[in-house]
């Protein structure tokens, strides 16, 4: 950190509340903060598979469910990954599934299973902010995005509900649908347990909220999560249940086969 | 050939893939008993209003030319080891235009895997191909009624009742199929408004192929990955699932003649979008000089397609479509008297526009099949509402128009609005 920026940032650490200490010279780095958080939220294991719950509820509060089984694997050490998600409910879109290959530097592959047509169609990769699924929370947002998608920057130290957190500053590179969101990462964790979004005017857009922070073999995971829309009222609920990590998922379930025909032995 | 009727061999067959099923079933050791079924279903209402301005000939159902009501049960089971299972899949249908109640097996079948190798028997719905509503590889049974009335996707195809081996060394997937013939679900003048070239008044029979192993169709399927594009390649001896139809003796008889495709696909990303393609050949060995005119002429075929997302929720989908006529010279010589003549290269555009809206509850869509070579146009838009994760309704339309002598615009007494609704239980 340029010292000029450090006193800056110190000047403006002091005048804040008392309990907020500045972000310190021994802190690491906005972007290894970042990296740390999303390897943590996104790569923990080496493989995952969880039973996913989402509630998506509007403003008069009437529920829409989603059920689903996630099976996740990291490929090779540059930051590649593979899911599959299966829909079991609701009837509209059961046995529906989803395949993705993400890449660390360039746009996802996508496929979906449409049932009805016994099809399965590739999709265009180009929506990872849409909503997935009908959901609060975009396509990015399940998968994860890429640490130079945005730029980061250290805002201060503090406590959130019991834990000590780093709160960072995100702004995206590229116009997206928020203009920069805030984090308050778990300093021991590294999970995001808080994460702001702002549109264009500055006005808070969603929020997400970690409800639930559990320890699942050697891994931390947030294991109930929402998020809301502030402009809209919408928010979406997610639990995931039976995670489990390195079960050995092989990379040959994230492929037309299983796509048109579950794997019977991950998808209970 | 045999001419069994199409019930008598319905129930014939589902019979085998029901009994097989329950062996598949039973056969599980009582250590890995089965995990039980699962049910499930839905209630459904679909009326369709013709909007033409026509007089519609007696025996033509006019004003409503859909009106039905349909329940479909659905049971699915496995052996707790997930290699074994079956499926079954009911329609009930009170239909209350052509007044009959029926009961139809959309699927039923019985599944065996292992890791490397699957097996399914039983009545089955297949899709090949890389076309959106056009298919070129994919010969399998169609239901052209439910396309043209409004039907639910999941109605546009029928089942095979075929057994289907997979087998997956290393990164391929191969598909063999072995079918009994199913013929396309056509108009018939009962609910369509339809110009028929041929004499009226004669006495019609039409024969399908049988279960002979002369007349079994078989298709195959090898697929993989080049990197992240999917390969496909393709071969069918199968049927043309419409008749040929010929005045002979007095009568009209029609047959199913045979054909044989041999084709390919590829689609990938492009850009920020998807680029498909896939082309075949469609051989006619009854017909191989192209001089019989009931028989289709040997063709090639081809579709190029290519989809975006437009901004968020929002998706748009081209795709430009070729029939090339192997044998048009002949064909031009013995085409009979009064049919206006196609053109050598058929063309074909269609356009899909969808947009979600309402945290994806509400889904407009409109597709087009737009004629270049015969002038016509199909468009069919549509307006979808989730009132809840159980109950949605359609309202759409299927608006025929151009150049009657063109595949589309010949429909175009046949314009209507349709109403779906759809609870599941």
């Amino acid at each position: 950190m340029k010292p000029i920026l450090q006193i800056t940032v110190s000047l403006l650490a002091a005048a804040a509340v008392a309990w907020a200490a500045p972000a310190r010279a021994a802190d690491p780095s906005a972007d290894e903060i970042v990296k740390h958080s999303l390897e943590s939220y996104y790569y923990a294991g080496n493989d995952m598979r969880a039973r996913v719950s989402m509630k998506l509820i509007n403003v008069q509060g009437k529920v829409r469910e989603r059920e689903l089984t996630m099976l996740r694997l990291n490929v090779g050490k540059s930051g590649g990954q593979r899911y599959y998600m299966y829909f079991h409910a609701p009837a509209d879109v059961k046995a529906t599934s989803f395949l993705v290959w993400k890449y660390p530097a360039k746009e996802d592959d996508r496929w979906i299973y449409v049932p009805a047509l016994k099809q399965v169609k590739r999709i265009a990769a180009d929506d990872k902010r849409s909503s997935f699924v009908g959901s609060d929370f975009t396509y990015e947002d399940v998968s994860g995005r890429d640490l130079e998608d945005e730029t980061h920057a250290l805002l201060r130290n503090e406590d959130l509900a019991g834990r000590p957190v780093y709160v960072v500053e995100s702004r995206p590179r590229a116009p997206a649908a928020y203009s920069r969101r805030l984090s308050w990462i778990d300093r021991e964790r590294w999970l995001p347990l808080k994460e702001e979004y702002f549109d264009a005017r500055n006005e808070p857009l969603r929020t997400f909220s970690a409800d639930k922070v559990e320890q699942i073999g050697k891994q931390w995971m947030v294991t109930v999560r929402s998020m809301k829309n502030l402009q809209s009222g919408h928010h979406t609920e997610v639990v995931f249940r039976e995670t489990e990590f390195d079960v050995g998922i092989k990379q040959d379930i994230f492929t037309e086969r299983y796509l048109r025909d579950a794997p019977t032995q991950w998808i209970r | 050939m045999e001419n069994v009727s199409g019930r008598e061999r319905d129930v014939r067959k589902e019979f085998l893939a029901g009994a097989l099923a329950a062996v598949v079933v039973a056969a599980a050791p009582p250590a890995s008993a089965a995990e039980g079924i699962a049910w499930n279903g839905f209630v459904q209402s679909h009326v369709v209003a013709r909007t033409s301005n026509v007089q519609c000939p007696a025996g033509t159902e006019c004003d409503l030319p859909v009106a039905e009501l349909r329940g479909q049960l659905e049971g699915e089971g496995k052996n707790a080891a997930g290699n074994a299972g079956f499926l079954g899949r009911f329609n009930l249908i009170r239909d209350i235009a052509l007044g009959d109640t029926r009961l139809e097996t959309r699927e039923l079948y019985a599944d065996a895997r292992s890791e490397s190798l699957a097996a399914r028997l039983g009545r089955q719905v297949i899709t090949w191909g890389v076309g959106d509503l056009l298919f070129i590889n994919d010969t399998f049974p169609k239901d052209r009624v439910a396309l043209f009335t409004g039907q639910p996707l999941q109605y546009l195809k029928l089942g095979s009742d075929a057994l289907k081996l997979n087998a997956y060394p290393g990164p391929a997937n191969l598909e063999l199929l072995i079918a009994r013939f199913r013929p396309d679900n056509l108009p018939t003048s009962r609910r369509f408004i339809l110009t028929d070239p041929l004499p009226a008044g004669l006495p019609r029979s039409t024969t399908e192929p049988g279960a002979h192993a002369a007349e079994l169709e078989i298709s195959g399927r090898i697929s993989g990955y080049l990197d992240n594009w999917e390969l496909a390649g393709y071969a069918s001896r199968t049927h043309y699932r419409s008749p040929a139809l010929r005045v002979t003796a007095g009568q009209i008889v029609g047959i199913y003649p045979r054909l044989n495709t041999l084709g390919g696909s590829l689609t990938g990303p492009v850009g920020k979008g998807v680029l498909s393609l896939e082309g075949g050949y469609y051989d006619s060995p009854s017909d191989r000089d192209g001089r019989d005119p009931s028989i289709e002429n040997s063709q090639f075929r081809g579709l190029v397609g290519f989809s975006r997302q437009l901004w968020e929720d929002t998706t748009l989908g081209l795709q430009l479509y070729g029939e090339w006529m192997r044998n048009y010279s002949a064909y031009l010589e013995t085409l009979p008297a009064g049919f206006s003549a196609k053109d050598r290269l058929r063309q074909v555009a269609t356009f899909r526009f969808t947009q979600l809206f309402a945290h994806q509850t509400l889904t407009f869509n409109v597709f087009a099949f737009i004629g270049l070579s015969e002038k016509d146009r199909y468009v069919i838009p549509s307006l979808r509402y989730n009132f809840s994760d159980n109950l949605w309704a359609e309202i759409g339309a299927n608006v025929f128009a151009g150049n009657r002598s063109g595949t589309y615009g010949a429909l175009q007494d046949n314009r209507n609005v349709y109403l779906t609704v759809r609870f599941a239980i």
